[in-house]
């Protein structure tokens, strides 16, 4: 039988060229499961003895949440094991803690730095410059990215970051002009200009999580549109919440149209031998013209998004919610999908 | 159309609170203030037009304060440019017994006017022009947040409708919408900039003295970030703003009391999602604690059971057309589609229900989901509807 999934219209899966990536930014409409896509992501990327870092930026401690732990410190701390060795980490960047980091590099505050925090001087000062919030996000990722053991080789094979929603993560990601707001000299500004040249390599993709609706679909269309614009690379795209269609593909549309046959409903049941009084029966053709409205709309979502020409991956709705066993499920499908 | 059953096999929780009477709020002569806040992606802006046109059709004049509403459902309400004033909407085939009027917030001129009135032309100009206004009035976190509130306050005190529905900025928290405004009140306040610009002259400030070695050092760091010229501007900008300020702060003194005041209720809008319903704790929480008014919360977009008909059943049955001899694909299929269905709405009943054993006292009103997306006015009253439980 054929089902309505035209799963063919979307192109194959991760590429080399991702797998190659090392820097995975994950953003998505809020709602859509951005935070569990990027968890996931971590772990999918962890296999074989790998190691991989997700980093949250927003201070909502997501990962905590997911992972069913307590608050994240400003560290990196392993957080999870991943299939065949592998291990992730995690780190929750604070903000104000990056700053004093920074000062304490070039200047001794000795420990003012905690009254100043206490004063909010450094929120006042992030506040002055929002592009500086942005500035020492990205500095402290790329610092992850670049960090080498003693024998050279890359710390983290993959970080992974939990990057602000669609509509505000191009702003994020484009550290060019955050800059204006900063001095045109000094320590930070020549840092910033390597990050710079991190995030619009290869090095460095965007995964865009999306669910097969309206509005998230047009979020992800106009973000891929605003990535391209700032020349920053978009990576797959990650549909999430997929349900399975469960009509034949014929019926599909006269269904959403409101057209089913009650009568041949009627006999199929019977013949399975359930007899229906004719207010349930009524019931379940309401659910059906419901489910087929919902189905025709997810097919023009799957074409809107095909015209992306982005790899796309599909990761089925859990019935169940998402704990961390969820978490290795979602993991699992996206190695299936070609994630490595 | 079969009714929608409050839980799947038709039994009623002990959990069950009372349901929550939107028409009872929106017909109530002294509601005067309609909150809709909630953690994006809910749907808040479509319940705030929702309940607006509901209250409208219902012999009400209101008007609906819309933040960043989806170009359709803008157009629903013939909001076809971003205009920062009320209009009336008018649309074929709505009569209302009241009115409806609509207005998207422009956070850009909400701001311009604002300075406008408390600072005199020839100072306004001066703070208009100065480019860290450009920074303040574009993309400070908190000023959306503290311009609705601007807004809202105005509209109030204008005295042309009785009823003022008021959609929130898209913000990851609903708490940003209570705490915004003060952050950005923090932020203007001229006391950190002058002690940047000119530590030496801030002097008799206790805590300067315990540290002055220490700040002196930052001002210096954070002026060779930040670059002298952002800092002289900031400082020209505070300087000219602090007589500016007290009106402001005046002000969003005065709307944060109009949000406690008697006529003013909150309707907290959830997904029946876990991140969605978290948020909607907290801020019921953080609503108890100022004693503001919550009315209570709009769990949108589920998706009841309609059919009397257990999982188990319905799976068996399409199991035993999967194995049988006569092919039944379609009735297989509905049989399937339908325990979908009961897996999902128990998700989010069990959801629901944990929301309500910490909060027993918030009614809470179920909205079933529509197929598509809201783009005319008969998507909005189908809404209402819901809302209303009608």
């Amino acid at each position: 039988m054929s089902y309505a999934a035209p799963v063919t219209t979307t192109l194959a899966g991760w590429t080399d060229e991702l797998t190659r990536t090392r820097l995975h930014f994950v953003t998505g409409k809020g709602g859509t499961g951005k935070t569990t896509l990027a968890a996931s992501l971590g772990l999918a990327l962890a296999g074989h003895g790998r190691r991989v870092l997700l980093v949250e930026v927003e201070g909502r401690q997501g990962f905590a949440q997911l992972f069913d732990t307590e608050p994240l410190p400003y560290a990196e701390q392993r957080i999870a094991a991943a299939p065949n060795g592998g291990e992730v980490r995690a780190l929750h960047i604070d903000v104000e803690a990056a700053l004093l980091e920074y000062f304490e590099m070039f200047y001794n505050l000795g420990f003012a730095g905690r009254t100043l925090r206490r004063m909010g001087a450094i929120e006042f000062a992030t506040t002055l410059a929002p592009g500086l919030r942005d500035v020492l996000l990205t500095g402290k990722i790329k610092e992850c990215v670049g960090r080498t053991d003693s024998d050279g080789r890359h710390f983290y094979d993959a970080v992974v970051v939990d990057a602000p929603p669609t509509g505000r993560v191009v702003k994020f990601l484009d550290v060019t002009r955050a800059l204006t707001d900063l001095a045109k000299t000094g320590p930070i500004r020549s840092q910033a200009d390597g990050v710079v040249g991190l995030l619009h390599s290869g090095q460095t993709a965007v995964h865009l999580v999306t669910l097969l609706e309206e509005m998230p679909v047009r979020e992800t269309l106009e973000a891929v549109a605003e990535l391209d614009g700032a020349d920053l690379r978009p990576g797959a795209v990650l549909i999430n919440r997929v349900r399975p269609p469960r009509l034949p593909a014929r019926s599909v549309s006269p269904a959403a149209d409101g057209r089913v046959d009650a009568d041949r409903v009627r006999s199929g049941l019977a013949a399975a031998g359930l007899d229906l009084p004719d207010e349930t029966l009524d019931a379940l053709v309401t659910e059906t013209v419901e489910h087929a409205g919902r189905v025709a709309a997810e097919t023009v979502a799957r074409q809107q998004l095909s015209e992306s020409d982005l790899p796309t991956l599909e990761l089925t709705d859990l019935s169940g919610g998402v704990d961390v066993a969820a978490l290795y499920e979602l993991a699992e499908s996206l190695r299936s999908q070609g994630v490595r | 159309m079969a009714e929608p059953r409050e839980t799947p096999r038709g039994e009623r929780g002990a959990l069950e609170t009372d349901a929550l009477d939107v028409d009872a709020l929106i017909d109530d002569p002294d509601t005067r203030v309609i909150v809709c806040c909630g953690s994006g992606g809910v749907g808040k802006t479509t319940t705030a037009a929702s309940l607006a046109l509901r209250a409208a059709e219902r012999g009400r004049n209101t008007v609906v304060l819309t933040i960043d509403p989806a170009r359709r459902l803008a157009q629903a309400l013939g909001l076809r440019e971003l205009g920062n004033h009320p209009r009336q909407v008018t649309v074929e085939g709505f009569e209302p017994d009241g009115q409806l009027w609509a207005m998207m917030l422009d956070m850009r001129r909400t701001f311009d006017d604002m300075v406008r009135r408390h600072a005199g032309p020839e100072r306004a100009e001066q703070l208009l022009s100065n480019p860290f206004y450009q920074t303040i009035s574009t993309s400070f976190s908190g000023t959306q947040e503290y311009m609705a509130m601007e807004k809202l306050g105005q509209l109030a005190a204008t005295g042309d409708w009785d009823l003022i529905v008021v959609d929130t900025p898209p913000s990851r928290s609903a708490l940003d919408f209570l705490d915004a405004p003060s952050r950005l009140s923090a932020a203007l306040d001229g006391r950190m900039i002058r002690l940047l610009t000119s530590p030496a002259r801030a002097g008799g400030w206790g805590i300067r003295k315990v540290m002055s070695a220490g700040f002196s050092m930052f001002a210096k760091a954070v002026s060779t970030i930040l670059g002298g010229q952002l800092l002289a501007d900031a400082s020209a900008f505070m300087q000219a703003f602090d007589s500016t300020f007290g009106g402001f702060r005046e002000r969003a003194a005065k709307t944060q009391e109009l949000l406690r005041s008697e006529g003013t209720s909150f309707l907290v809008v959830a997904a029946p999602e876990p991140d969605a319903l978290r948020e909607a704790s907290y801020f019921v929480e953080r609503l108890s604690e100022e004693s503001m008014p919550l009315a209570g919360l709009v769990a949108n977009r589920t998706h009841p059971v309609l059919a009397d008909l257990s999982e188990v059943d319905a799976l068996a049955a399409a199991e035993a057309l999967e194995r049988g001899e006569t092919s039944a694909p379609l009735a297989e299929a509905v049989l399937r589609l339908h325990a979908d269905r009961v897996q999902l709405a128990e998700r989010e009943s069990r959801l629901l229900e944990r929301f309500t054993r910490a909060h027993p006292d918030v009614p809470v009103r179920r909205v079933p989901a529509l197929a598509s997306d809201v783009h005319d006015v008969c998507g909005l009253r189908d809404i209402g509807g819901r809302l209303a439980g009608a």
